[in-house]
């Protein structure tokens, strides 16, 4: 029988401050000018995008090609909602950008794009891209003596592709502590539970095994968040896994661990309605 | 061939430190003098051609010329979408150096046959595929590999294939070698198939037919302008490629004359492996004449479209 972690039902019980309810004002924003958009894959990740952008990655908005910067690759692509919030709100392109999402002369396409967003790192959708380019990117940071981080994150129904565990392979190989992998661990992917499509636990064991330095969190703690961030690597030598337990579709009750808001292509009234009523007016 | 671009790479590393090679599993020893001048730059990375594919796109990303060198088979059916979206879509200068393009591993069987790699690596955008036909011109293309922009698909062969390019034809992506003047026929070549072309030649001389070889090393972006103009007066455009018929050498000539002469079009002979698998093993040699491509088959092919289309089709394009 497998324990479930105190994180995971933290996840399930913590409340959100405004600027977490702002965010997910944003995202649903968002939805609703499209009419469509991944929801719960989006809500699951805004803690873990927002404390990576506001607290923790050495970034510029007016200059997100510096040389210096850290990298940030949201392999788990289809969650971009929550990033396309969090650019916008740092300045990368303007607010009023995110009312276009997925338009026919719209920057923001239902998956990010590299060259059409700024502070897009790597074009991602097709899943278990990520980690091996931010393998590559913090091995080039290690040999041209840079000091930059990468920052990968990737969903729990992704790292059921093999090509993450040929990733973390090279990583660990390389001694990548310069190499951060954050798992939203929601337990929910397209068809249903992650226990029923792929079993992964004992997760925290497999990237131990896989030679990561591992840490678990509640996913929606931004406090937790920023401390284990801050601390990156927390082994010299070894790449980080940060398992973050989230809920899909935080924040928004209808869609809390519920599958069928993995994507939504129409919303009803009353599904606005319950959006407003989450978040307040957005 | 093969040991002549692996030493490239060397070459090329020790010019300019933007050049990595990233080897899976290769062949022990593989470019050892490399991994002792630069270790760093040295990368084995085990048999992870998804993750080599990815990892070469990050490094790409932070100004590397990664030089990713495997079997043909699993650099292009094993990792494609790797090589579509971090690669193509990205537009990234990382170089696939591909072991036994064709049917070089012929003894191996099916798994390690590379018989439809020119189709799915000319069907992305960004990608640019060269097929050289001898150690000489493996060399003149690695020089031109460092600048080149976007990803570059190199289909290696066999090695100790006869050296026949030359040169004083020098070497430029894109563009195509006229190895003899266009006449009753045009072959079109690309990697050995061009040896087999100027064997072929020589039967059809004997039998007082001339033949014309378009060497088309790169197949994409394929030179479109070469083409028309080696077409002009011959009565048959014959294509010849160690590929299956669909999407490789072939049909690239094919869309290319349709799109630019729409109609008139020259009689065309597309001389190929069938669309199957191969279940024989034997040799590269053995197989390839199995299939009408040794020398004499070719002209022989040849000589029989010529003279179907002498009675069904005019003769096309004269100047």
């Amino acid at each position: 029988m497998i324990q479930i972690s105190p994180h995971a039902e933290a996840a399930l019980t913590c409340t959100l401050d405004e600027r977490s309810l702002y965010l997910r004002r944003l995202v649903l924003g968002s939805v609703r000018s499209a009419g469509r958009g991944h929801v719960g894959p989006a809500l699951s990740l805004i803690e873990m995008v927002r404390v990576l952008y506001d607290d923790v990655l050495r970034i510029d908005p007016n200059n997100p090609r510096d040389p210096g910067r850290d990298r940030a690759i949201l392999s788990k692509g289809h969650g971009c909602l929550a990033l396309y919030a969090l650019l916008a709100d740092r300045g990368f392109f303007p607010l009023s950008e995110l009312e276009g999402f997925c338009g026919p002369d719209s920057i923001l396409g239902g998956h990010p794009e590299y060259g059409m967003v700024p502070g897009v790192e790597a074009s991602t959708g097709a899943l278990g891209h990520g980690l091996s380019i931010g393998v590559g990117l913090a091995l080039a940071a290690r040999m041209r003596e840079r000091t930059y981080r990468t920052f990968v994150l990737l969903g729990d129904g992704e790292i059921n592709e093999g090509s993450v565990w040929e990733a973390a392979m090279g990583a660990a190989k390389h001694g990548l502590d310069n190499l951060v992998a954050l798992i939203d661990y929601n337990k929910l992917q397209s068809y249903g539970p992650t226990d029923y499509v792929l079993p992964l636990e004992p997760l925290a064991d497999k990237w131990r095994s896989f030679g990561f330095a591992v840490q678990e969190l509640n996913g929606h703690d931004v406090g937790a968040l920023r401390t284990v961030l801050k601390q990156v690597p927390p082994v010299a030598g070894k790449p980080t896994a940060i398992i973050c337990h989230t809920v899909k579709g935080k924040g928004l009750p209808a869609a809390e661990s519920n599958a069928d808001w993995h994507h939504k292509n129409k919303l009803t009234d009353s599904e606005l309605d319950a959006i407003r009523v989450a978040v307040g007016d957005f | 061939m093969r040991n002549t671009a692996m030493n490239m790479v060397h070459k090329l590393a020790a010019r300019d430190e933007r050049v990595l090679y990233i080897g899976s599993d290769p062949g022990a020893g593989t470019l050892r003098a490399m991994s002792k001048e630069f270790p760093k730059r040295h990368l084995i990375e085990g048999i992870s051609e998804a993750h080599i594919i990815g990892m070469s796109a990050g490094l790409a990303m932070e100004g590397f010329v990664p030089y990713v060198n495997t079997i043909a088979t699993f650099l292009t059916r094993r990792c494609y979408e790797q090589v579509a979206v971090d690669l193509c879509l990205h537009n990234l200068p990382v170089r696939l150096i591909a072991n036994g393009g064709g049917l070089v591993y012929a003894p191996l069987g099916p798994t390690h046959q590379a018989i439809e790699d020119i189709a799915i690596m000319r069907a992305l955008p960004n990608m640019t595929v060269v097929c050289p036909c001898d150690a000489d011109e493996a060399a003149r293309l690695m020089e031109q590999t460092l600048d080149w922009t976007g990803p570059i698909y190199i289909r290696l062969g066999k090695g100790g294939d006869a050296i026949v390019s030359k040169a004083e034809h020098g070497f430029e992506i894109g563009k195509a070698i006229l190895m003899r003047p266009p006449g009753d026929v045009l072959m079109v070549t690309t990697g050995i198939m061009l040896q087999r072309a100027l064997a072929a030649a020589d039967l059809l001389a004997a039998q007082g037919v001339r033949a014309g070889i378009l060497h088309m090393h790169t197949v994409k972006p394929l030179d479109t302008e070469a083409l028309l103009q080696a077409i002009r007066g011959t009565r048959l455009v014959a294509t010849l490629e160690e590929h299956v018929p669909s999407g490789g050498l072939g049909s690239a000539v094919a869309e290319t004359l349709i799109d630019r002469l729409g109609s008139g079009l020259p009689a065309m002979l597309r001389l190929s492996l069938p669309d199957r698998f191969m279940h024989n093993y034997g040799s590269q040699d053995s197989l390839l004449k199995k299939h009408g491509l040794s020398a004499s088959a070719i002209a022989t092919s040849i000589e029989r479209a010529l003279a179907a289309s002498h009675t069904s089709s005019p003769q096309l394009h004269s100047t």
